[in-house]
């Protein structure tokens, strides 16, 4: 079973991208859970959402506290939350960063495992003309975490996009450039 | 065909309540199950169910206008949770009272004070006398299954059924569930004809009038009796949902219990993480099982009981405290249950995960490892725990 944690900060969409990642890996045939831990739900707060993976049936229903990966959204995060808390020492951490990647290591203090870096927020407005960074994000786990190779991730999300954006066609295919453009450009190991 | 979908608790039974189409939904939102009410609002207004949505002006007139509904004679359900279940109280006794399978989804939370929006059971373990026959779910799977069995239950058993599941925990967590065919569940619970209705010109009834000394009592006892008999009812329900589905569910469910030593009894989704923590204990020879209670009320004592019989320490889970000095609800109904058919065996109750405390297969271990504590020494120091909370 693979956990994941996300970080975000209420309204940047940390929900949707673990729903989104859940919706994935069901896809593929997997075992999904995808929740928030709901707080005060203040837009800007920090907040988590988590994601279980497995190819059995999951029984557990507690919050994930030693996850397989973490999910930065928002690297204003890091120092104000302890956002490596738990994570396995063979585990990764990716962040949503404009950063340089050895800065952003550097930030992170003494972390052993792997760290990798996308600058989603730049996908996102460069393709959506906004910062919906959730979308580049999920593309970059997927290519980090291996449960589902590219070519699945795109058939699986223009599926997922037609559904969710029956109505306003129009910004399909701009998430589609942006899950592209995600997979390559995350960075790291 | 059964359909593989991910929803969240809230969708399954959203999903499912569109399946049934009921004659009348009235319900007030309140948090963890506003999404049902709000769902449900959406069938209706693109016309996907021909239900009569009344957006009622508080969890009483909610409950006020399912009675109006279920006595002229309709398929009627409603949602909510904590506060609003309170609130409903006075009503739901009524429900009872004139015998009107009416179906109430519970997404169980705290109730205040301090406010607090996370689940525990307070809210329908506060309502457990109030004659609704409870349904409690594990997760979203069984909040849909129980929700399409609760349908023919309470109009078989003439009694009104709440559906209790996890707020937040299963009502807004995404899984894995499998659906069934609309038409599967249109002949599942087939068309509602009842016997005694308002609405019916060719027999004028009253219901719910004035009984006094003469009568009062012997209303009282049918009740009673009707909720012995429904534990057959939904013991028939379900075999006929497992006919279809192949789904199988009892008045309660067993894991790894025949040959346990410690067990511990346990409600909705900490059933499934304790199940992991029984599979810790097992793979390192531990004698470990726990059972689930399904139906509250009817509580099925005497099965329970005998299932209980072998163990050498017991546990029972409150995840609600009843302010009482003594213990937490479900303990002190099943040690009575068992005092009387003289099982005497090592018991200790614990409150657990209050206001969304969350629980941990590590929480649950420590409960194990007290029972199993208790079940070499033979000595209990105490009766009544609280899980995981600062002193």
């Amino acid at each position: 079973m693979i956990e994941i944690r996300w970080h975000g900060r209420g309204g940047q969409g940390a929900k949707t991208a673990s729903l989104l990642l859940a919706d994935a890996a069901f896809n593929t045939g997997k075992f999904i859970q995808g929740f928030p831990e709901y707080g005060p739900e203040r837009m800007g707060a920090p907040m988590t959402a988590y994601n279980r993976i497995s190819e059995t049936e999951i029984r557990i229903h507690s919050n994930v506290y030693e996850p397989d990966y973490v999910v930065v959204v928002d690297d204003s995060l890091i120092g104000a939350v302890d956002l490596l808390k738990g994570l396995k020492e063979g585990g990764a951490v990716l962040v949503n960063t404009a950063e340089n990647i050895e800065k952003i290591r550097e930030k992170l203090g003494n972390f052993k495992g792997r760290v990798y870096t996308i600058d989603a927020s730049k996908i996102s407005n460069e393709c959506l003309k906004a910062n919906y960074p959730n979308t580049s994000l999920l593309a970059a786990i997927v290519n980090i975490t291996k449960i589902m190779n590219k070519e699945d991730l795109l058939e699986n999300m223009l599926e997922s996009f037609k559904h969710k954006f029956s109505r306003k066609p129009e910004v399909i295919e701009p998430n589609m450039q942006a899950i592209k453009r995600a997979y390559d450009e995350v960075i790291g190991g | 065909m059964a359909i593989r979908e991910r929803l969240s608790g809230n969708e399954a039974v959203a999903t499912a309540m569109k399946q049934i189409n009921p004659d009348v939904v009235a319900a007030y939102p309140i948090t963890p199950s506003t999404e049902i009410p709000q769902y449900f609002s959406n069938f209706v207004a693109n016309g996907t169910v021909s239900t009569e949505f009344i957006p009622v002006e508080s969890e009483h007139s909610a409950m006020s206008a399912c009675i109006g509904a279920s006595a002229a004679g309709g398929r009627v359900m409603t949602a909510t949770s904590s506060q609003g279940l309170a609130y409903m109280w006075e009503m739901l006794n009524i429900a009872a009272g004139m015998r009107l399978p009416i179906i109430l989804i519970d997404a169980n939370r705290a109730i205040s004070a301090p406010i607090n929006i996370h689940n525990d059971h307070s809210d329908s373990m506060g309502a457990r006398d109030t004659g609704f026959i409870q349904l409690y779910c594990e997760n979203n799977q069984e909040a849909y299954d129980n929700t399409i069995m609760a349908v023919k239950i309470a109009e078989r058993a003439k009694l009104p059924v709440m559906v209790c599941y996890d707020g937040f925990i299963t009502s807004h967590s995404v899984e894995n569930i499998l659906l069934m065919e609309d038409e599967e569940v249109k002949n599942f619970i087939g068309e509602y004809t009842p016997e005694e209705y308002l609405l019916n010109p060719d027999r004028n009834i009253s219901m719910g009038p004035l009984a006094l000394q003469d009568s009062f009592f012997e209303f009282r006892k049918q009740l009673a009796d009707a909720m012995v008999e429904s534990k057959e009812i939904i013991k028939e329900v379900s075999s006929e949902f497992a006919k279809v589905t192949g789904r199988n569910y009892g008045l309660y469910e067993k894991y790894m219990l025949d040959d346990a030593e410690v067990g511990i009894v346990i409600l909705n989704s900490s059933a499934g993480t304790a199940k992991d923590t029984v599979d810790e204990l097992r793979a390192k020879g531990v004698k470990a099982g726990l059972l689930k209670p399904r139906a509250f009320r009817p509580l099925p004592y005497v099965e329970i009981t005998n299932e209980l019989k072998n163990l050498k320490a017991l546990a029972i889970m409150d995840k609600a405290d009843s302010i009482n000095a003594y213990s937490g609800p479900l303990f002190s109904e099943i040690t009575s249950a068992m005092y009387t058919a003289k099982l005497d065996i090592p018991t200790i109750n614990y409150v657990y995960g209050l206001g969304g405390r969350d629980v941990k297969t590590d929480d649950i271990l420590t409960v194990y490892e007290k029972l199993l504590q208790i079940a070499s020494s033979g000595k209990i120091d105490q009766v009544k725990h609280y899980l995981n909370v600062e002193e």
